[in-house]
């Protein structure tokens, strides 16, 4: 719900709203258009809440969608045209982080967690457990009694 | 006066928390049942308080009362009625109020379906349910109070934001509280454990309805805000990883853990640290995605620094209650002693693997929400961690968690057999791999990826259904042995197959939208026709149109089949808000089967023409469909005979008639 006023907020930013991806802009070379395509939904829209420019109607990401794609035409491989929107805005333009030192821990938690819960429950598999020695009250084990009889006697 | 008496409902409201807080907890301490009886009418009293309150706001919106700050702000006169109704929580003020309505409604259901449960216990749980009642009352009544006046009254209102003017804010807010809030019950049986200091089996099986519940509301509540958001942002896409989406998916995920490590511990005695440890990390997750959300610390951490009121005191309360049972729980977790020894082979065994993966899942997600925050806050520089992030970390996590589900309901309590329950799984495992054949060879555009997201639900699918076939004993019995045995299955069993039953349809729906869906872009005028997947569609014409508080210009489309047969219409409109001059698009969607096509308008072009992107997708609303399903399995298991014992009145008036059906 929230989001939706955020993504909202933005519109009242942008007095003229458009729709993401135009016509105009769409390259002739489909394979060109769809590395295009791709790289668009991994760069963030400045302007915007947690979008891609792929889906903005922003204009900021308009023209990048037009840079990304005048450089895939130049002739640039994905990184490089990666490379260069990162030049110019920052790593916050990219959705996806860097496998990078600052994002190790990030990049590393889900593995790491897996393999740690993995080998923690290995361990304790193998040792054996104290058995139960909670036991309930003798009040509680008349009520237990007391409850499961009625069920047993339940027609259904 | 009816806002004054709203107002000071709520201030009474929060002295009666208090009390709800203190006077059943010193009861407990000190063994006087006079003080432990105070929980009850105490608790239902605040709820009616609550309620008249969030009433006499409602009453205020109906009127549009503009002398109300909330109202002036939210609100519009010409805003159709059921507008003004779901307004009341379609702004900050009035949704702090609906959780803290829903948080009181579970206190009054524990106080009133709870008459079971040891009084000591009751008194307890309620107690806790008091606190969290009384610093959320206290948050709205310091920071955000929905009853200010204004003065002079001003004649006209701004407006609810039209994003939200939609029937999707009547049921995807009050769904999401109802699942975010009724955790709350868990978490204050969980503290009461901890206070109490013992925990047994019977703890768990009073949880469990619980936790059910709130897990169906949020399940509801997760799929019905995707599908809004869907259809109402006009792009198509139903899930963006976006922070305020993970906060509500966070809860979803560890309450998932949570119902199946209850399920080991109301059965086997098994882990009871853990369970509680989870009903307590669940609902702090709810808290902390309440604080990500109201807090506006999602955007920056510099926009939480320049008004911080509000985002201060929610910090101080998810200190209060997480830092808090966090504590209590270091203190007293070694005083419960573990019980029920199982091999890792088995039922119990493969629940445990459920809660490793889905809790590593779940802090992947939380780390990948609050990453940017981290690195913002320890080196200045602001990074994104966006879809892209969480579909390389996340699906891989879940996938072989979903291809091991099919496993557990299968295994034996104590020592399973592997080979043996992989043997009955042939079948599943064999109709899963045509599917992926079949899928891979006869759809055009599917990659291996697609076909193997199609199997994986096919394979769930038949593996819930097997899961019912073998409990009955189909194959083994005779047809009609057969029927009475699955007609007597507990309904736990069928709340289960048909939980892992919807996951697989969702799972089938998020394949074939991933893989097959098709987009076009063109400009177009009316007259125009564009092919996409197999229909035709034709732009028939455009026209300007009055709404009672917009305008719009409507275009109107119509579809055709290969052989030309109109098949129906889509109307598609671009909207202008006049009060808020703010425009919006109203996507046209047409559903064939499960499919659906999907127009969105835009811009006009100089040339007379307008943009039109146009959507073909296959199998989406099953994504959907799926979590209906998840929540039908949810409301099944929570009427099993199983959790109604122990509520003897109500289980009279509903087994006469299932006894005549067995009959």
């Amino acid at each position: 719900m929230k989001k939706l006023a955020a993504i909202s907020a933005l519109w009242l930013a942008l007095a003229v709203p458009a729709l993401a991806v135009q016509p105009s802009e769409i390259l002739a070379d489909p394979a060109l258009e769809q590395r295009a395509r791709n790289l668009s939904a991994g760069l963030r829209c400045m302007v915007c809440q947690n979008q891609s420019i792929d889906d903005s109607d922003a204009e900021l990401a308009r023209d990048l969608r037009v840079l990304v794609r005048e450089r895939l035409v130049a002739g640039e491989t994905d990184e490089e045209v990666l490379d260069y929107v990162v030049s110019r805005y920052g790593e916050f333009v990219l959705l996806k982080p860097r496998f990078s030192i600052q994002n190790a821990a990030l990049w590393g938690a889900p593995v790491a967690l897996l393999l740690l819960g993995g080998v923690f429950l290995f361990s304790r598999a193998g040792r054996p457990q104290k058995a139960n020695s909670l036991r309930l009250s003798e009040e509680e084990e008349q009520r237990l009694k007391e409850i499961l009889g009625r069920a047993d006697k339940d027609p259904s | 006066m009816i806002i004054e008496l709203g107002h000071f409902a709520l201030v009474l409201a929060f002295a009666l928390a208090l009390v709800q807080f203190v006077l059943p907890l010193m009861g407990t301490r000190l063994g006087d049942p006079r003080l432990m009886a105070v929980a009850n009418p105490v608790t239902l009293v605040g709820f009616a308080l609550v309620a008249v309150s969030f009433a006499a706001l409602t009453s205020a919106y109906i009127q549009s009362d503009f002398s109300v700050v909330n109202v002036w702000e939210n609100s519009h006169s010409a805003k159709p009625m059921l507008y003004k109704v779901t307004g009341v929580w379609g702004n900050h003020e009035g949704s702090m109020l609906l959780w803290v309505l829903i948080l009181s409604l579970f206190g009054a259901m524990v106080a009133l379906f709870g008459r079971n449960l040891p009084d000591t216990l009751r008194s307890n749980v309620l107690s806790i349910q008091g606190l969290v009642g009384a610093a959320f009352l206290l948050f709205i009544l310091v920071t955000s109070n929905p009853f200010t006046r204004l003065s002079p009254a001003p004649l006209e209102g701004r407006d609810l934001n039209p994003v939200l003017q939609d029937i999707g804010l009547a049921i995807h807010p009050p769904l999401l509280y109802l699942g975010y809030v009724g955790f709350s019950v868990c978490f204050s049986f969980a503290v009461a454990a901890l206070i109490e200091g013992r925990i047994d089996a019977a703890w768990a099986r009073w949880v469990r309805p619980w936790t059910l519940a709130a897990w169906l509301f949020l399940t509801g509540g997760i799929a019905m805000g995707s599908y809004w958001a869907y259809y109402e942002l006009g792009w198509g896409g139903w899930w963006f990883w976006d922070p305020v989406e993970n906060a509500s998916f966070l809860p979803w995920l560890s309450g998932t853990a949570l119902l199946h490590s209850a399920i080991v511990m109301e059965k086997r005695s098994a882990l009871k640290i853990w369970t509680l440890l989870l009903a307590i990390l669940t609902f702090s997750l709810s808290l902390l995605g309440t604080f990500l959300v109201r807090s506006g610390v999602l955007t920056s951490v510099h926009a939480f620094a320049t008004d911080p009121s509000r985002g201060v005191f929610i910090l101080m309360l998810l200190i209060l209650f997480i830092g808090g049972s966090l504590a209590l729980f270091a203190l007293r977790a070694s005083s419960l002693t573990q019980g029920g020894l199982f091999h890792p082979v088995s039922r119990e065994g493969s629940l445990v693997l459920n809660n490793l993966f889905l809790t590593t899942a779940t802090a992947t997600v939380l780390l990948g929400t609050l990453y940017p925050l981290l690195v913002e806050a320890v080196t200045g520089e602001k990074i994104s961690v966006g879809a892209p992030f969480f579909n390389l970390t996340f699906i891989p996590l879940i996938v072989p968690l979903l291809i091991a589900v099919p496993f557990g309901p299968l295994l034996a309590w104590k020592r399973g057999d592997v080979y043996a329950v992989s043997q009955r799984l042939f079948a599943a495992f064999g109709g899963a791999l045509l599917v992926a054949l079949l899928g891979y060879f006869l759809i055009d555009g599917t990659g291996v990826l697609a076909a193997f997201g199609m199997g994986l639900a096919a394979w769930l699918m038949l593996g819930a259904l097997t899961d019912l076939a073998l409990k009955a004993g189909i194959g083994n019995v005779s047809l009609s042995v057969a029927w009475r045995r699955f007609r007597g299955l507990p309904r736990s069993v069928f709340g289960t197959a048909l939980a892992h039953f919807g996951l697989g349809v969702t799972v089938l729906g998020i394949a074939a939208v991933t893989s097959l869906d098709i987009e076009r872009v063109m400009v177009m005028r009316p007259g125009d026709t564009m092919s996409v997947a197999g229909y035709t569609l034709k732009f028939d014409t455009i026209a300007p149109q009055r709404g009672p508080n917009f305008t719009e210009d409507r275009a109107h489309f119509t579809y055709m089949d290969a052989a030309a047969r109109v098949q129906g219409e889509i109307i598609s409109s671009k909207r202008l808000y006049t009060a808020r001059q703010m425009p919006t698009t109203e996507a046209g969607i047409s559903t064939i089967w499960f499919s659906q096509l999907y127009v969105s308008i835009g811009d006009a072009t100089s040339d007379g023409g307008i943009v039109v992107r146009v959507w073909w997708k296959p199998m989406v609303l099953l994504i959907w469909l799926g979590g209906v399903v998840m929540m039908g399995g949810g409301v099944v298991s929570l009427l099993d005979r199983r959790l109604r014992v122990g509520a003897p009145a109500r289980r009279k008036e509903k087994a006469a008639p299932a006894g005549v059906a067995a009959r």
